[in-house]
């Protein structure tokens, strides 16, 4: 059908979903760059980025976020390729494993910080089991804010434990776009598994892999609820202090300068995923 | 040497198709053998066992006088064209014909001559740098091609890899593809629905029929020494006409009669009942205008102008005859066409079972 004979109808039908973004997005985005670059008495200024950047927190909230970030998506990753390599082997009772992987989806980041602080608190699951067990005499302060370390531990553990099962339903849709017959061919052309991973998976997923990715890091440089659940204020992130400035200083200004620069770091970390893992027209039909 | 001995084959799917029914075929070395038959009679599913793409339910394959039933398809040393091609989209054509090598970790200088020589004889020298996107149905083929060849493998597998190019590519492939494979003495069980493919390239051909194989044999004999009915009728173009018939004996000589006409019978033609099936392909039938001894009568239905011949529709009774005729000769819809069969020509089969009957002389 032309796009002549169509006349407005696929404008029309674009409507709604242009009319809610823009209410919904674009209008709160352009006001929060707005704030970021207002002062109190609502001068232009660059006064809130200034003070963001010279703020004691901003440094410490930059690098967990960026360390957060650097050790999550590859373990996710890792464990997401060989959750979907099971799910896509299609071995009797694969779809069950689907469905017990993607439980983790249904639950929202705060619960799922709340669950991981019952596991590693003082009193919590897992002391109680290695005491349980003789391995430990007396609970073990996993949560100690002494203790940079296990606090990222316990953070990379809820995070991974959340978010992998969205990477992994990206990757088994890419997984099963995968004809068949390459595979095979991998297989009859003397391919190990491994080999046949890293030759032919890999490369043929890698637009499946590139969209995982770039959601991912949005998301991780979002991150909060976890943070502040098993944390408190024993760790900070970039999106805690928009939180912190905003709640707790009530500075709008400062916050959205926080918001902005999470936005911009987004932006950038997407752009280098797409230089990256370029998806190259001629080499897919 | 890589002999191919398949015993009691036998693969079940979904615990209850029979897709592969118990056969037993041995190829010898350097023989290339095509598998025929028409779409879902396990010839494919045969091939894969070969390939190690499928395992068997019970019986035994044999590569080279090794027991290969169990082991994965990289430690069978076999390559396999694939019905579609499966070249891989990310790598260039030199990467695609080198991946095999690349993962048996040849050398390097050695992958590169052999990928040359092997692009070399497929022609596509050069290609080597493209993206198969960049290229045709019929270069992507050939990449599929070298690719296998280039492994010097024992057995050469390959699953209808003429069956996506359109009809004058296929044409010119098919006669490219058995040089080839001549030159490279190479085992090949090739797996095809086109019978005339599978009369052009094979040494042997093994019909198939709902998972059992019906006939093994030269092009010459499974064409006109049909094992059954089946056989027959799949093979031909057009397929071999069929007859009933009935066995009498008179004058102390052995006739079938087709409807009110009868034609001479082997003496030692023998059925249960007397019901039998003539079988004879319609180049061997002689098409004349005015009667003649040991022919029968039939009349017009359609004449077909094939350029060659004249493809030539009769009908006897309720039943129907087709004739290759001379592309000259003057016949007209509702002419009255005496039918004389090439004596010698004829093949009797079992009406019920549709088994060829043995004869004597």
């Amino acid at each position: 059908m032309t796009a002549r004979r169509l006349g407005w109808a696929p404008y029309a039908l674009l409507l709604p979903s242009l009319a809610f973004l823009a209410l919904f997005f674009a209008v709160p985005m352009v006001r929060a760059f707005g704030l970021a670059f207002q002062d109190a008495d609502g001068n232009w200024s660059l006064e809130s980025w200034r003070t963001m950047f010279s703020d004691t927190e901003f440094r410490e909230a930059l690098v967990t976020t960026l360390l957060l970030i650097v050790i999550i998506i590859p373990v996710q990753f890792a464990i997401a390729l060989a959750m979907a390599l099971v799910v896509n082997a299609r071995l009797k009772g694969a779809g069950f494993w689907l469905y017990i992987y993607a439980i983790p989806l249904g639950i929202s980041e705060l619960a799922a910080g709340i669950i991981w602080f019952a596991i590693f608190t003082q009193q919590g699951w897992l002391n109680s089991i290695l005491e349980g067990l003789g391995i430990l005499d007396r609970p073990f302060i996993f949560l100690n804010y002494q203790n940079r370390g296990w606090l990222i531990f316990t953070v990379v553990m809820a995070e991974a434990w959340r978010a992998t099962s969205i990477i992994m339903i990206i990757l088994v849709a890419g997984l099963q776009g995968i004809p068949r017959d390459y595979l095979e061919a991998a297989d009859v052309f003397g391919a190990t598994f491994f080999q046949k991973v890293r030759r032919v998976i890999l490369p043929m997923l890698r637009p499946s892999v590139q969209v995982a990715l770039i959601l991912r890091t949005i998301l991780a440089f979002q991150a909060f609820a976890v943070v502040l659940a098993l944390t408190g204020r024993g760790m900070t992130v970039l999106a805690s202090e928009a939180y912190r400035w905003y709640s707790d200083y009530r500075n709008p200004h400062v916050a959205a300068a926080y918001a902005g620069f999470i936005l911009l770091l987004s932006v950038l970390s997407t752009l280098l995923f797409l230089w990256l893992l370029p998806t190259r027209e001629e080499q897919f039909r | 040497m890589a002999e191919i001995r398949l015993q009691g084959v036998t693969k079940i799917f979904d615990r209850r198709v029979r897709a592969v029914d118990n056969v037993d075929l041995t190829i010898a070395d350097q023989e290339f053998v095509v598998l025929l038959g028409p779409s879902g009679c396990g010839k494919t599913t045969l091939l894969r066992m070969v390939a190690g793409l499928e395992y068997p339910e019970s019986g035994r394959i044999e590569i080279g006088g090794r027991d290969v039933t169990d082991l994965p398809p990289r430690k069978r040393d076999i390559a396999m064209v694939f019905q579609s091609y499966a070249v891989f989209p990310h790598l260039t054509v030199f990467d695609n014909i080198a991946f095999g090598l690349k993962m048996k970790k040849t050398p390097k200088a050695e992958i590169k001559r052999r990928v040359e020589e092997a692009a070399a004889l497929v022609e596509l020298s050069p290609f080597l740098e493209r993206y198969p996107a960049q290229l045709s149905g019929g270069q992507r083929q050939r990449v599929a091609v070298a690719r296998a060849i280039v492994m010097q493998p024992a057995v050469l597998l390959m699953d209808e890899p003429l069956s996506n190019l359109d009809a004058l590519l296929r044409l010119n492939f098919r006669a490219e593809l058995k040089r080839l494979v001549r030159e490279l003495k190479t085992t090949t069980i090739y797996v095809t629905h086109d019978q005339v493919e599978a009369l052009s390239l094979g040494d042997r051909i093994a019909v198939m029929r709902e998972g059992r194989i019906v006939q093994v044999g030269t092009p010459t004999e499974v064409y006109d020494r049909p094992a059954t009915e089946f056989v027959g009728g799949f093979i031909g173009n057009p397929p071999m006409n069929f007859l009933r018939g009935h066995l009498e004996r008179e004058d102390g000589r052995a006739w079938v009669a087709i409807g009110e006409q009868r034609i001479p019978a082997p003496e030692s033609l023998a059925t249960k009942d007397g019901e039998v099936l003539v079988g004879i392909r319609a180049e061997n039938i002689e098409a004349l205008s005015e009667p003649a001894p040991d022919s029968i009568q039939t009349r017009v239905d359609v004449v077909e102008p094939l350029g060659s011949h004249l493809l030539v529709t009769a009908s006897l009774g309720d039943q129907r005859v087709k004739v290759l005729a001379r592309s000259d000769a003057p016949i007209q819809p509702d002419d009255q066409l005496w039918l004389r069969p090439e004596p010698g020509k004829l093949r009797w089969f079992d009406r019920e079972t549709g088994e060829a009957l043995g004869t004597r002389g």
